[in-house]
C-alpha cells in the first residue's frame, strides 16, 4: 500500500507541472510576502521529509542562505534517518539550524497523563514544535514559513495549531504528487523525494498506511473532485471505487474546521471575517 | 504625430494595496520614465492607484471626480497622455472600478468597468457598482476605447467599441495568474494572449494590454503586458512577472492598411446583428418562466 514514490512512475497528466514556472512564482511569493510585512528572514521546522525540504530550498533561493533558519526537532521515537536527512538539507543549502530534542518537554507533560494514546502524543509533539518555531520567529525576527501541502490540508491530515500553523505557506496549493515533481526539480536529495511519506510522530508511521490509500490515487481523486468539481456519479464513472470516494469526501468535509479561523458568534454589524473584510496585505 | 507614428508605453507595475499616496508617487516616477523614453501615451494597470483585492478598503480608497486628488492625477498628463485605474465614488456614493484617460492636464474619458467578476477568487460585485456603457472617445492619436480586465471576456464589449470605429483598444488589467500545467506559461497568460490577439485581428485595431505584477494575499499577478497590431501580431511584450516599462512605436496608418487588406468592419452587418439580438431577447423574455 505504501510504495515509495518513484520518480520513474508516470505522473497523472493533469497534475504534471512545469517546475521552472512554479518555482519562479513561489520564490517571488516568498520574497514579496516576507519583505512587504517588514521581514527579511524565515524560520521553518525541517523534518527531513519532502515537504519541509522543498520549502527550505525555495526559501533559500528566495531570501538567501543567511536568511533561512531550519529547526530540527526530533522526539526520542523519531526515525534517526529523518534527522540525518534534515541535516543533509541544511548542509547542502548552507543554512543555519538549531537542533532541539523535544523529548523532555513532551514527556514531562505526559508524565501526568500516562494513558494518552499515540494521537494525543503526536498532536502534542506537533504543537511543541510549533511553539518553538514561533519562539524563534520572535527571537530571530523571522516569519514562520509553513510546509503543509494541498493534499494534507484537504484531508485534514495535520495537527491544527501544530504543523498547520504558519504565517505564509508557499506549497499549500500543490498536491503531494506535485510537491514530488517540484522537489526533484529544485534539487532536494533524491533519497528524500523517494522515501515513503511519514509524519514521523511514532516509529514506523506511514501517511499512506494511515490514510489507507496511496497519494497518487488520492491526488487523482482530489483533482476531479476539487479542481474539476465532478459529482460522485461522475467520479464513479471515472472508475474510482465507492468506498474510496466516500472516505476521501468525508475527510475533506469533516476537516473543514481546520482550514478556518475559529467560528465567531455573530453579534455586531461588522464581525471579523464575515462583514469586516480586509486583505492581509492591507497597506503593503 | 504627423506621420501616424506613436510611441506608447505600458507601465507594468506592482501597486501597493490600499496606499494611494505611495502609489501616486510611484505613478509620478513612471510618468517621468516614460516621458524620458519619448512615450506620448502611457497606460497603467487596472486599479493602479489603489491595488486590486481591496475588499472593505474600497470606500476609503475612492476619490470623487471633483476633488483635489483628481486634479493631482490630471496633472500627471501635462507631458504625455495617461491611462490609470482607481476607485471613483459617484455623488450618490456608488463605487466604480474606473479607468481614466487624461490628456494635457484634463480628464478626457472615464470608463467604469461593466463586467465585475464575482466568482471563484473574485468578489467585485460585493464592493463595486457596474458601469453601464461602452463608449469610444477622441484622443490626439485617433479614436480609442477602454475595457477593464473582465470586460474583454465579453465579446460584445470589444465589438461595440470596434463599431464605433476605434483605432485602439486599451485594456488595463489586474489579472491573477493561475493554472499550472507543463506549459511554459500560466493558463491565464495563455488565455489572455489568445483573447487580445483575437480582438486585435478580428476588429483590425491596435490593442494595448497592461497587466500588473506583484502579489496580494498570496495571489500573483503575471504581467505579460503587450502591444498588439491590427493584424494580430504582438509588437512588444514583457512576459516576465516583474516591473517593466514596455515601449513600442506603432504606426496608426497600419489600421487603414489592415482594413484595406481585410475589410471585416466594412462588411459587418450592424442592423442584422441588432435585429437578431432583439429577436433572441424577445424569445428569451416571452417565455412564461
Amino acid at each position: 500500500m505504501s510504495a515509495p514514490a518513484s520518480l520513474s512512475d508516470p505522473v497523472f497528466p493533469p497534475l504534471q507541472i512545469n517546475p521552472e514556472l512554479v518555482k519562479g512564482i513561489l520564490v517571488g511569493f516568498i520574497q514579496n510576502e516576507v519583505r512587504k510585512v517588514g521581514f527579511e528572514r524565515v524560520v521553518l521546522n525541517l523534518s527531513g521529509g519532502v515537504d519541509s525540504s522543498l520549502v527550505a530550498f525555495l526559501a533559500t533561493e528566495a531570501l538567501g542562505r543567511d536568511n533561512v533558519m531550519a529547526l530540527i526537532l526530533p522526539y526520542k521515537n523519531s526515525d534517526p534517518k529523518s534527522r540525518l536527512d534534515a541535516l543533509e538539507v541544511v548542509a547542502q543549502l548552507g543554512i543555519r539550524h538549531f537542533e532541539i530534542d523535544i523529548t523532555a518537554q513532551v514527556d514531562a507533560y505526559f508524565a501526568r497523563f500516562p494513558e494518552a494514546d499515540q494521537v494525543r502524543r503526536g498532536n502534542k509533539m506537533a504543537r511543541e514544535r510549533m511553539t518553538i518555531a514561533y519562539d524563534h520567529s520572535l527571537a530571530w525576527r523571522a516569519l514562520v514559513i509553513g510546509t503543509s501541502n494541498k493534499t494534507e490540508l484537504l484531508l485534514g491530515y495535520g495537527t491544527i495549531y501544530g504543523d498547520m500553523a504558519s504565517a505564509i505557506n508557499p506549497i499549500g496549493d500543490l498536491y503531494k504528487t506535485q510537491v514530488w515533481q517540484l522537489a526533484d526539480a529544485v534539487g532536494v536529495p533524491t533519497a528524500i523525494v523517494q522515501k515513503a511519506p511519514s509524519a514521523d510522530l511514532w516509529t514506523g508511521q506511514s501517511d499512506e498506511t494511515e490514510l489507507g490509500f496511496q497519494y497518487r490515487m488520492i491526488d487523482q481523486l482530489l483533482y476531479y473532485l476539487v479542481e474539476r468539481r465532478y459529482s460522485v456519479e461522475e467520479l464513479k464513472r471515472q472508475g474510482f471505487d465507492d468506498t474510496f470516494i466516500s472516505e476521501i469526501m468525508r475527510r475533506v468535509r469533516e476537516n473543514q474546521y481546520k482550514r478556518r479561523l475559529p467560528v465567531i458568534a455573530k453579534l455586531s454589524s461588522r464581525t471579523i471575517d464575515r462583514d469586516f473584510r480586509y486583505p492581509r496585505d492591507w497597506g503593503r | 504625430m504627423t506621420d501616424g507614428r506613436l510611441s506608447v508605453a505600458l507601465a507594468q507595475i506592482d501597486p501597493a494595496l490600499g496606499d494611494r499616496g505611495r502609489n501616486l508617487e510611484r505613478h509620478r516616477e513612471w510618468v517621468k520614465r516614460a516621458a524620458d523614453a519619448g512615450a506620448r501615451l502611457l497606460v497603467f494597470p487596472e486599479l493602479s492607484l489603489t491595488g486590486y483585492f481591496l475588499k472593505d478598503l474600497v470606500p476609503e480608497s475612492a476619490i470623487q471626480l471633483d476633488s483635489k486628488e483628481m486634479r493631482d492625477l490630471a496633472a500627471l498628463s501635462s507631458e504625455l497622455d495617461i491611462v490609470l485605474g482607481t476607485v471613483i465614488e459617484s455623488p450618490d456614493h456608488r463605487y466604480f472600478n474606473a479607468s481614466l484617460y487624461f490628456s494635457q492636464g484634463e480628464l478626457v474619458h472615464m470608463h467604469r468597468k461593466v463586467y465585475l467578476p464575482t466568482y471563484g477568487m473574485f468578489d467585485e460585485q460585493r464592493y463595486f457598482a457596474p458601469g453601464d456603457r461602452f463608449r469610444s472617445f477622441a484622443t490626439p492619436f485617433g479614436r480609442a476605447g477602454m475595457l477593464v480586465c473582465e470586460d474583454i471576456w465579453h465579446l460584445s464589449s470589444a465589438y461595440i467599441l470596434s463599431l464605433e470605429g476605434v483605432d485602439m483598444i486599451i485594456c488595463p488589467s489586474s489579472s491573477p495568474g493561475r493554472g499550472i500545467t507543463t506549459d511554459e506559461r500560466l493558463g491565464t497568460a495563455e488565455s489572455y494572449r489568445l483573447v487580445c490577439r483575437t480582438y486585435a485581428q478580428f476588429l483590425t485595431t491596435f490593442f494595448l494590454y497592461c497587466n500588473r505584477v506583484g502579489f496580494e494575499d498570496g495571489a500573483n499577478f503575471w504581467g505579460g503586458s503587450m502591444v498588439i497590431g491590427p493584424n494580430g501580431d504582438i509588437i512588444a511584450q514583457h512576459e516576465d512577472p516583474e516591473e517593466a516599462l514596455v515601449l513600442a512605436t506603432i504606426d496608426l496608418a497600419d489600421v487603414r492598411r489592415e482594413r484595406l487588406a481585410n475589410p471585416l468592419l466594412r462588411d459587418e452587418r450592424i442592423e442584422l446583428t441588432i435585429n437578431e439580438l432583439r429577436r433572441v431577447w424577445h424569445e428569451r423574455t416571452r417565455k412564461p418562466f
